[in-house]
């Protein structure tokens, strides 16, 4: 795997990747995640002058509170589309964990069996996810459009279009809790720690990179002794347990359980991923450019309400800003491919494999 | 790799620029929200937000216009922001951004009562005072509700209208909403109780239900003038059963000799007015809803009252109002709709 791994960063196979690096300090800054993390700094330094009352804690707190759950879910989501798949039923599984969470609450099960029973159905879901991707072959995103339906119809199915309105006031409070006099929720150190946990998993782990393994060449993945069925199927339940997890999380935040819960947050996880760097395509992204990609777009969304720009103008940055990070490496790789075919990462995997 | 690094640089610099392009041309389109509302600032620092239901809703636009009104009034700074689609958690974002920007009170129409109610929260710990109007929440979630109107104010509204109308006496008949709405069913019990009290001559023959169904409604007008031959009126506590009863009595060789009132809205009614189909209907004016608001928002801020029952303030040109109970402020006696007024309303 070393060597295919060499191949794929440098463009020779003769000699190691190291011996081809550039220096340290271009490999760091001249990134994508750079730019995007260069991106933020500015959007925030001017949003800071231009923008009233954005300098402040509460606005920091605001932040952080809503983009805790497009965290959460962004992180399997990242390892997701690292493997070329996609997961489209996160928010659905977030929604039917918040009424499966909200009804047990009701009937009388403590909080803490209640959460444990919540993360078992997320499991589930990514189970049944993952079954039908490995174990039937189907595409993930065929799979996953089918069960962002299902699982919300079964969501609204059990609840229908009440809500269920009363936690224990402990547990709401928990989510609006801030370390000391801090903007910063308490929560977000337990959120940190997956990001921690996520990021080693990633880029440290031979799981990790086993991962990027597959996005590239899922055949040569193969070849090398990754199990790649057994990768997608802890991706999948990653997912349905993390999104199980967001679920919980927006239920005790709002003190609301109800099927309508987190429409439409699927998209907005993985327009912040792509946002962040990571290829559509697979096989190409790091964390903390998916880190800075949430918070950049909860950045301007909140800098742009508090310039009472209306939703629907922010909508239309947002998707523009996405759509041109989402094309902007396709029209760079046509643009060198005028000049030079063949060299994308992906293709030298293959002409490489192709001659091994 | 000459050409690698250029285009990483070349991706790296057009990200940058695109963002920043967005986001100065999103922000200093706007970045002012007092210049782009339009209202006026004067030396105190009173700001009061609107968040009604959804924006782009003609009820709404109305109730902000007389929220305007009061505003400019007191001198303060007015703004009206909300969701486009009037979905239970919609208006969420816009409560942490009032409170964001230190509004002084926010004037909310709840899309939910308790969706929203965390947000709520979290704005009044940050020293935004909060007024519901039109749609309450639960009670803990602000410090005033300005309620439109009360069920003795409607029912009583509502039999002195078809009284007047039919020289106070001979049949009536009610065509209500579907028959288990709890509101309907308690003002039409208290206009029984006002009938016979005090309009003796007044005979209430049926009460039917149109099920808040247009075509429902229609029909059962319909077989209410077959009926009851000499019925002289019918009164319809619903928006949509008075509007379908109006459409077929304005076809009907009864029109002019059969009374209809009850509660409606001015641009449904509108053309039955015009046509001398329908002498009076009520509801409230929303317009003075808005302004009621947007004063008792002022005096929380001023510390004039703080919200429980028996506190009094003044708002503007509609007079002296006292908090009564639950925290709830009463507009008053529903607002009368007939040929003279009902052209300055858009609702």
């Amino acid at each position: 795997m070393t060597t295919i791994w060499a191949s794929a960063k440098a463009n020779s196979r003769t000699k190691t990747y190291k011996d081809y690096a550039k220096p340290l300090w271009q490999r760091t800054l001249m990134t994508t995640e750079s730019a995007v993390i260069l991106g933020l700094i500015l959007v925030v330094a001017y949003a800071s002058i231009a923008v009233n009352n954005f300098a402040s804690d509460i606005t920091l707190y605001y932040l952080l509170r809503d983009i805790t759950p497009i965290l959460i879910i962004a992180l399997p989501m990242t390892l997701i589309i690292l493997t070329g798949d996609i997961d489209l039923s996160v928010a659905s599984i977030l929604a039917l964990s918040s009424v499966t969470f909200g009804m047990m609450v009701q009937g009388g099960w403590p909080v803490p069996l209640a959460i444990i029973g919540t993360l078992v159905v997320g499991l589930v879901c990514g189970a049944i996810n993952g079954f039908l991707v490995t174990v039937v072959g189907l595409p993930s995103l065929a799979v996953t459009i089918g069960t962002m339906a299902a699982f919300r119809g079964i969501a609204q199915g059990l609840l229908g279009t009440t809500a269920i309105t009363t936690f224990p006031e402990e547990w709401t409070n928990l989510t609006s809790m801030k370390i000391g006099s801090t903007g910063i929720p308490v929560l977000s150190i337990l959120v940190l720690v997956l990001i921690i946990v996520f990021a080693v998993i990633m880029h440290f782990t031979p799981f990790g990179r086993g991962i990027f393994a597959i996005g590239l060449s899922k055949e040569a993945a193969e070849f090398s002794g990754v199990n790649v069925q057994r990768t997608k199927m802890i991706l999948f339940l990653l997912a349905g347990l993390l999104s199980a997890l967001a679920g919980i999380y927006l239920t005790l935040k709002t003190s609301t359980a109800r099927a309508e819960n987190g429409t439409g947050l699927e998209l907005t996880v993985i327009a912040a991923v792509l946002l962040g760097g990571v290829s559509i395509f697979g096989g190409k992204g790091a964390m903390h450019g998916v880190i800075a990609g949430v918070f950049l777009i909860g950045t301007i969304e909140s800098a742009l309400r508090l310039a009472n720009v209306t939703s629907d103008v922010s909508r239309i940055i947002v998707g523009t800003l996405l759509v041109l990070s989402v094309i902007s490496p396709s029209i760079l790789a046509w643009i060198r491919g005028r000049r030079r075919p063949a060299s994308t990462p992906g293709t030298q995997t293959q002409a490489f494999l192709a001659k091994s | 790799m000459l050409f690698h690094t250029t285009g990483r640089r070349l991706g790296a610099a057009a990200a940058i620029a695109v963002t920043i392009a967005l986001v100065a041309s999103g922000c200093s389109g706007s970045s002012d929200p007092k210049s782009t509302d339009g209202a006026s600032s004067g030396d105190s620092d009173l700001s009061i937000t609107f968040l009604p239901k959804n924006l782009g809703n003609p009820y709404f636009d109305t109730s902000s216009k007389g929220g305007k009104a009061a505003v400019e009034e007191l001198k303060g700074t007015f703004a009206e922001v909300g969701p486009s689609e009037a979905a239970p958690d919609s208006q969420v974002s816009y409560i942490q951004t009032a409170a964001q920007q230190g509004v002084s009170a926010l004037v909310i129409s709840a899309n939910d009562p308790t969706a929203i109610g965390s947000a709520l929260k979290e704005a009044m710990d940050a020293g935004t005072k909060v007024v519901t109007f039109d749609s309450d929440t639960d009670p803990q979630y602000r410090d005033l509700f300005v309620n439109q109107a009360d069920a003795e104010g409607i029912a009583k509204v509502q039999v002195d209208m078809i009284s007047d109308q039919i020289g106070d006496e001979g049949e009536i008949a009610i065509l209500s909403a579907a028959a288990n709405a709890t509101n309907q069913n308690a003002w039409i019990e208290l206009m029984k109780k006002d009938l016979e009290a005090n309009h003796p001559n007044i005979k209430l023959v049926e009460t039917v239900y149109g099920d808040d169904d247009d075509q429902m409604s229609f029909d059962k007008t319909a077989a209410l003038l077959q009926t009851y031959p000499n019925l002289k009126g019918i009164v319809a506590p619903t928006t949509v059963g008075i509007a379908s009863a109006a459409r077929y009595l304005s076809t009907s060789d009864k029109k002019g000799k059969v009374a209809i009132t009850g509660l409606g809205t001015p641009n449904q009614m509108r053309d039955y007015v015009e046509d001398g189909t329908v002498t009076e209907f009520a509801l409230w004016n929303p317009e003075d809803l808005g302004y009621l608001a947007a004063f008792a928002g002022a005096a929380l801020v001023d510390g004039t009252i703080t919200g429980k029952e028996g506190d009094t303030f003044t708002a503007g040109k509609l007079g002296e109002f006292t908090v009564g109970a639950d925290n709830t402020v009463l507009l008053g006696d529903p607002f009368k709709f007939n040929k003279d007024n009902i052209a300055d309303f858009d609702f």
